[in-house]
């Protein structure tokens, strides 16, 4: 006798929201703030001289305002605004490894494609300022978006037609990106008339910041948008089921039929783009222009962000607005209690720490079930040189 | 009864896992000298009471006996300190390295506190082999044994960890008739030698052959225990199934019916770019099922892989349905009529990780209804899967759960569902029953009858010569890359295929038999 309806487990990615599979990731951002609080009191300590056991309390308190949870409907639209603002490029980092995730991919490259993606965006917009806004915004963010996606084409095609790992190749690539930064920033893309290197004016090809906030860019809605399509990609497309297959068991999709090298270049290269995207969505909506020496970690974070969210696109947004909200928030813990904001890059890098040693996390809080296992690590984890696709 | 106090007993052995009763109130004791066999289909508890007894897992309720003294088993160290010793049906053996150093690992003998003493080792393990009928250079390397050697180093290995209860499960799976014979001798000897050895199997002419009593467990229950005199086949065939059991299926007539598939001087190298097939020329009729039997490592493995568009061929060619499919890719061939049962089903022919429709549509998914366009149809998916399901009596919870939760035998219905559905003119078999059932294997055995009997070509490739018998209409020998005889099925003679499969040459054999390599 089938059992009755209700009862059946749902198909997995079937529901929008994540199940049992996050139970590891919440508990492994749990740790990280006691970890973190431990952090607190001693940077007290060595600060103030004596030991206050309530100064996490209070500085996560003020982080908690910063990100926009007060009652203060003025402090809290600002905070808000900037927890979204910072959580917008994760989003679409996140997207774009944890895509890659699923093709059983490691995509370190985020960061070189967001460079690209940032690079190309900054010099097509300087160069389109004058054309009509809608126009010059499209413009330069197809050339982000294209620059993004060749830096995601080029790891892919590596693996595919070499057996080069993309581990590899990525790192290298995002040193080569960071150097084409340079020389395009202070050779061919150098605007004149400022006091230091850096890209033209936008002009029109700036994003319009919306709803009379201080910072809420259009480029947030780009990363609005990219959760449900990557998540329709993946789980209503044939070709979303190709690359979830060739990722779980890429023999397994030779013998259907599928073509992995084909599925493997694709995926990069959509990884590259919303990357790149993120990159463009950057430089348009909120820094205006690059300098020589750009720097960013959102390609880097991105990692922490796709794992945390265990490359579900809803978990992902939930990892970046948490990232997000931690960014937002620094300011003021820093302000109010005098704990350095680098605490919350500290407590991202023990989340990461704490994800990839899962078994501490299962330990500490006696899970038992083999569910919350990250088939991502394997992914991460995996030995190199297995050998070109055929 | 012998008034000796057992060797092993466990008494009231009860596990449960979420939702399911593995082990029920098992009670088994087996005495010194005594072969014991335990036979049971896939997921009937074996490997959790085995489990149970090695250490890795805990029962709930029960206690285990060794010499009649209550012991607690706190994982395969302690269970080999205490003289219990599994042998695995994947063999647990580092290929690149020798017989001895093998045999060390993890019980390493010291000359000193740094350096093994390597010439105590090697006289043991000589000393060992000789004690029980095998002779091995402890310096030959494990990747050149065949089978039926690695095997008796997995022994030896046991042995010489001074195991007194020996566990082998499954362990004729992988060798030939003659292997197993010698494999056999090697087993009475150790039981003469006062060694108590659990065999698990689901062989039933091997269980009646090697075992002094027969314990049968169903549903993580003991059944019924026999004594070989006093049972037979069909007997132990229905206590382990718990319903009547064809255990030969009645294959019929063939009526080939023109050539679907032709195979015209096929050469294909292996990984390692040396040649595995070198030349194989055969063709398979409609209506008529074509059994290559051969040692594992022969060739099969590229053969099929070659045939489905897996691995490319080197030369030669393959013509499928009158069409030339030498260099297509999977999915061409896929369109031009082929269905494929992997041989190894974990790697091919499923995503573990994959809910069970998701699988039951992993060589279709592209294709209406399951497509509509680049759209997944799931309402479609989920329908089909449910009459799959039905028809083919794949026990599952439901069409949702990953398909690692189903058993062995359940996960090759799966699979056999896929592929023996809709249209199709060469089903190509490898290993189509490795690891299962009776049951299953019964049910499998009569799907395939019955796609040969609606004109479907079929080429079965078994390690298992008993199942090439059984269903082949005509029988291919391949041996080191070549197809060394063909037979008619219904009057090849077993101990002629065995010899051909060992030696390539049937009379040869008598001359290299009992050397190892």
């Amino acid at each position: 006798m089938p059992p009755p309806q209700d009862e059946r487990p749902p198909r997995a990615g079937r529901r929008f929201v994540p199940g049992p599979a996050a139970l590891v990731p919440i508990l492994a951002v749990v740790l990280a703030f006691l970890a973190g609080s431990v952090l607190i009191l001693l940077t007290g300590f060595a600060t103030v001289g004596h030991l206050d056991l309530l100064l996490p309390v209070t500085a996560y308190l003020a982080l908690l305002q910063g990100a926009g949870i007060t009652t203060d409907p003025a402090q809290a639209t600002n905070g808000l605004v900037n927890t979204v603002v910072q959580a917008a490029p994760l989003v679409l980092g996140g997207l774009s490894v944890g895509l890659a995730f699923k093709a059983g991919l490691f995509n370190i490259g985020a960061q070189g494609q967001f460079l690209m993606g940032a690079l190309a965006a900054a010099g097509t917009g300087a160069a389109v300022a004058g054309w009509p806004g809608p126009l010059a915004i499209l413009a330069a963010i197809l050339a982000g978006c294209i620059a993004g996606a060749a830096w995601g084409f080029i790891p892919g095609a590596l693996k595919a037609f070499t057996g080069a790992h993309e581990v590899v190749t990525t790192i290298m690539l995002n040193t080569i990106a960071a150097s084409v930064v340079g020389w395009l920033v202070t050779g061919p893309l150098l605007a004149t008339g400022f006091s230091f290197d850096r890209t033209g004016d936008l002009g029109n090809a700036t994003l319009p910041i919306l709803f009379g906030t201080r910072n809420l860019h259009l480029g947030v809605l780009a990363s609005v948008l990219a959760v449900p399509v990557i998540w329709f990609l993946l789980w209503r497309l044939t070709l979303g089921f190709e690359i979830r297959t060739v990722g779980a068991n890429p023999s397994a999709a030779r013998y259907a039929g599928m073509r992995p090298a084909f599925l493997i270049v694709f995926t990069m290269s959509l990884a590259g783009l919303l990357a790149g995207l993120a990159g463009s969505m950057e430089i348009l909506g909120i820094t205006h222009f690059m300098n020589a020496s750009y720097g960013t970690s959102v390609g880097f974070d991105s990692i922490t962000v796709a794992l945390l969210g265990r490359a579900h696109p809803v978990g992902i947004v939930l990892a970046a607005l948490l990232f997000g909200a931690l960014r937002a928030g620094a300011g003021l813990m820093q302000i109010k209690t005098h704990i350095p904001v680098e605490i919350v890059d500290v407590i991202q890098a023990i989340v990461l720490l704490f994800i990839a040693a899962d078994v501490i996390v299962r330990f500490v809080f006696r899970v038992r079930t083999g569910h919350g296992g990250l088939a991502e690590l394997q992914t991460v984890t995996k030995s190199y040189g297995e050998g070109a696709v055929r | 009864m012998v008034d000796v106090a057992p060797a092993l007993e466990m008494r009231g052995i009860t596990k449960r896992y979420p939702g399911v009763l593995a082990n029920d109130r098992i009670s088994l004791d087996v005495r010194p000298g005594e072969i014991h066999a335990l036979l049971g289909e896939n997921g009937a508890g074996k490997s959790t009471l085995m489990n149970i007894l090695y250490g890795l897992a805990a029962p709930d309720e029960g206690e285990i006996l060794l010499d009649g003294t209550p012991v607690t088993i706190n994982g395969p160290s302690d269970a080999i300190a205490r003289g219990i010793s599994m042998v695995h049906q994947h063999f647990m053996l580092v290929p690149v390295l020798s017989v001895a150093d093998n045999i060390l690992l993890g019980k390493e003998t010291m000359a000193n506190p740094i350096f093994l003493d390597r010439a105590e080792a090697h006289r043991r393990i000589v000393e060992l082999g000789k004690r029980f009928g095998f002779e091995i250079d402890p310096e030959a390397k494990v990747e050149s044994l065949s089978v039926g050697w690695q095997q008796r180093v997995e022994i030896l290995k046991a042995l010489y960890r001074e195991a007194r209860i020996l566990v082998l499960d499954e362990p004729t799976a992988v060798l030939t008739p003659q292997e197993t014979e010698e494999i056999f001798a090697v087993l009475r000897r150790l039981a003469a030698e006062g060694h108590s050895i659990i065999f698990i199997s689901h062989k039933l002419y091997e269980v009646l052959a090697i075992a002094d009593r027969i314990t049968v467990i169903r549903r993580g229950k003991v059944v019924g225990t026999r004594i070989p005199a006093q049972t037979d086949e069909d007997d132990l065939a229905e206590l382990m199934v718990g319903r009547e059991v064809q255990l030969t299926v009645d294959r019929g007539e063939s009526h080939p019916a023109g050539t679907v598939l032709e195979v015209d001087g096929l050469r294909v190298n292996d990984d390692r770019g040396r040649e595995a097939v070198r030349g194989v020329t055969f063709a398979v009729q409609g209506g008529e099922i074509l059994g290559i039997a051969g040692v594992a490592g022969n060739g099969q493995d590229e053969l099929v892989e070659a045939l489905t568009g897996l691995r490319k061929p080197t030369g030669g060619r393959v013509t499928l349905a009158g069409q030339d499919v030498t260099n297509q890719r999977t999915r061409q061939m896929n369109e031009a009529g082929l269905r494929f049962v992997p041989g190894d089903r974990h790697r091919f022919g499923l995503v573990l990780g994959f809910p069970v429709d998701d699988n039951l549509v992993l060589t279709s998914y592209y294709r209406p209804p399951f497509a509509r366009g680049l759209l997944r149809d799931e309402d479609a998916i989920d329908v089909a899967a449910r009459r799959s399901i039905a028809e083919f009596d794949i026990r599952t919870p439901s069409e949702h759960v990953p398909a690692s939760t189903l058993s062995g035998g359940n996960q090759q219905k799966l699979i056999v569902a896929r592929e023996f559905g809709g249209e199709l003119k060469l089903l190509v078999l490898d290993q189509p029953t490795r690891g299962l059932d009776v049951g299953s294997i019964e049910f499998i055995h009569r799907q395939t009858i019955a796609r040969r009997d609606a004109g479907a070509a079929v080429l079965l490739v078994s390690a298992e010569l008993d199942e090439v018998l059984e269903l082949s209409d005509r029988i291919a020998v391949m041996y080191r890359g070549e197809i060394v005889a063909i037979r008619d099925g219904r009057t090849a003679d077993k101990e002629e295929i065995g010899l051909l499969m060992a030696t390539g040459n049937r009379d040869a054999a008598v001359a290299t038999a009992g050397s190892p390599g």
